[in-house]
């Protein structure tokens, strides 16, 4: 008999196991705990719409308090979880209040990866995660205000454009050849740094960060072949990592994230895991991955859930990602390392285009620019394992579902 | 503030309050309006917040966009009245509004 369920971890995963545990008619005690002291609440438009004030903070949560109340949702905010007791089935948070479970399902998330260069702890110096970073960037946010991204990845580039937006003079230095390096092809990188740039943006490539100089607070970047960045403001997006740091304690397999399996188990019998703090075979592609997506903390939380309840349910999907620059938007679905072979569909000067991945005839994944057809088209043929006729896959005035 | 009518999968009819300023995805996902899922938040990218508009609402609304015309391309049984309800900002002129949530979402 499961009458208690904890949660730990308060963002896209956790709310949404809340959610599904109720809706699936979990009766029983359900508590979540979060370390940040906001309601549960959507992250991607802290690098966008609620960096530039567009968006207010009433309209990042997901559900308003009542909906907690209503469906009798223990939460407690701001409150950490410190030590899990997972032979005594017993979370223990930072004021010493301790929780006894029957299933726990942990959603810890990923944190920022911590530059470690000297300088790097000057004032001045911000990451973007959490609401409570926004704040003190946007303060630094002065007409012509210099600010200094460090990494050209999808956080750098995205609030790059949100701080240009707001009369900014903003820098990125990306230290491989061409931004977003790691995960699209070069034409797309190319198609975005050159938005950058016509937006203002001056996007440096091949470069390392040596040292942060700065008094009282950060003034230069220093890189590796001299150059020094005059900065007012300095933001780090150089990739993140799983936290982790709570369960590995328990004596939880980890390994790049919290191990488990497609239902969402740990090597604890009684503890799930769901989200970007987990390391899980991702069926479609035959290995395990770890992903930072709001689609996968969603699907596998609504997994996890399930299994939770003695539903057994694989999490079987294929990843997809998205990212909004200026007016660009860029959609990637599925996972291209294994792939033999690229197709560009239609011309990125006319500012909408594809990169597709195959391996074979098979389609592994999609990058799209401002072509939500042939994003939405990829989603159902990747997971089909659609095989593509090649010659009709290149002509973009064809659809994609009418190139297999 | 404008009243909306959902007719929710399972066949209830849900009346909620809509604020204005925000999407009609905003306003139902805040009252917990079941089927419109709004995964992406409403950056136009997964069509989980599709809904059919009553027909004779189809005129008040600003029309599609591109964006959302290829995103509800693939969404689940999409139909002539189909929208995005991330796409639908909330104004006085939608009192009274009635939209039907599709029995389900994209699933990819």
């Amino acid at each position: 008999m499961i009458s208690t369920i904890l949660i730990v971890g308060g963002g896209q995963a956790g709310a949404q196991a809340i959610d599904t545990l109720r809706r699936e008619g979990f009766g029983g005690r359900l508590v979540l705990i979060g370390d940040e002291p906001e309601l549960p609440y959507q992250r991607p438009p802290l690098s966008k719409k609620y960096l530039s004030g567009e968006m207010p903070a009433d309209r990042l949560v997901f559900r308003h308090r009542s909906f907690y109340d209503e469906h009798r949702i223990e939460l407690k905010l701001g409150r950490q979880a410190v030590r899990l007791d997972a032979a005594a089935r017993q979370v223990e948070l930072a004021d010493g209040e301790k929780l006894a479970y029957d299933r726990l399902l942990l959603c810890l998330g990923a944190e920022s990866r911590r530059l470690t260069c000297p300088g790097a702890a000057l004032p001045g110096v911000h990451y973007l995660r959490a609401l409570a970073d926004v704040a003190p960037i946007q303060a630094g946010f002065k007409p012509q205000a210099r600010v200094v991204i460090i990494g050209g990845g999808y956080i750098g580039l995205e609030t790059a454009a949100t701080c240009r937006k707001m009369g900014c003079e903003v820098t990125v230095l990306e230290m491989a050849d061409r931004v977003m390096n790691r995960v699209v092809a070069p034409s797309v990188s190319q198609y975005f740094a050159e938005e950058h740039r016509a937006h203002g943006v001056t996007v440096i490539c091949d470069t390392r960060v040596v040292c942060l100089e700065g008094r009282e607070r950060v003034e230069h970047v220093v890189c590796a072949d001299g150059a020094r960045h005059a900065a007012d403001l300095v933001i780090v997006g150089v990739g993140a990592v799983a936290t982790t740091e709570l369960a590995r304690a328990a004596g939880l397999a980890c390994d790049n994230g919290i191990v488990v399996d497609e239902y969402c188990r740990t090597s604890d019998a009684a503890i799930y895991a769901a989200g970007d703090c987990t390391n899980h075979p991702s069926l479609r592609f035959g290995r395990r991955v770890r992903l930072e997506s709001v689609d996968n903390a969603f699907e596998q939380a609504k997994t996890a859930a399930l299994n939770l309840l003695d539903k057994p349910v694989a999490h079987d999907r294929v990843p997809w990602f998205w990212s909004d620059q200026f007016d660009s938007k860029l959609l990637i679905v599925g996972l291209s390392q294994d792939h033999d072979r690229q197709v560009l569909r239609g011309d990125p000067a006319s500012r909408s285009f594809s990169v597709c991945y195959l391996k074979g005839r098979e389609l592994l994944a999609v990058e799209a620019v401002n072509h939500s057809k042939d994003y939405m088209a990829a989603r159902k043929l990747i997971a089909e394992r659609a095989l593509m006729h090649l010659d009709k896959l290149a002509d973009s005035a064809l659809g994609l579902k009418e190139a297999i | 503030m404008p009243k909306v009518t959902f007719t929710e999968p399972g066949g209830g009819r849900r009346e909620i309050n809509a604020p204005l300023g925000i999407t009609l995805m905003e306003a139902a996902r805040q009252h917990g309006v079941q089927g419109v899922v709004a995964q992406c938040g409403g950056a136009c990218v997964c069509a989980t917040c599709h809904v059919y508009v009553h027909p004779s609402w189809l005129a008040k609304l600003e029309p599609r966009e591109e964006m959302e015309e290829g995103t509800l391309e693939n969404a689940w049984e999409p139909r002539d009245n189909s929208r995005l309800s991330c796409q639908i900002q909330v104004t006085a002129e939608l009192d009274g509004l009635e939209v039907t949530v599709p029995l389900r979402q994209q699933e990819g």
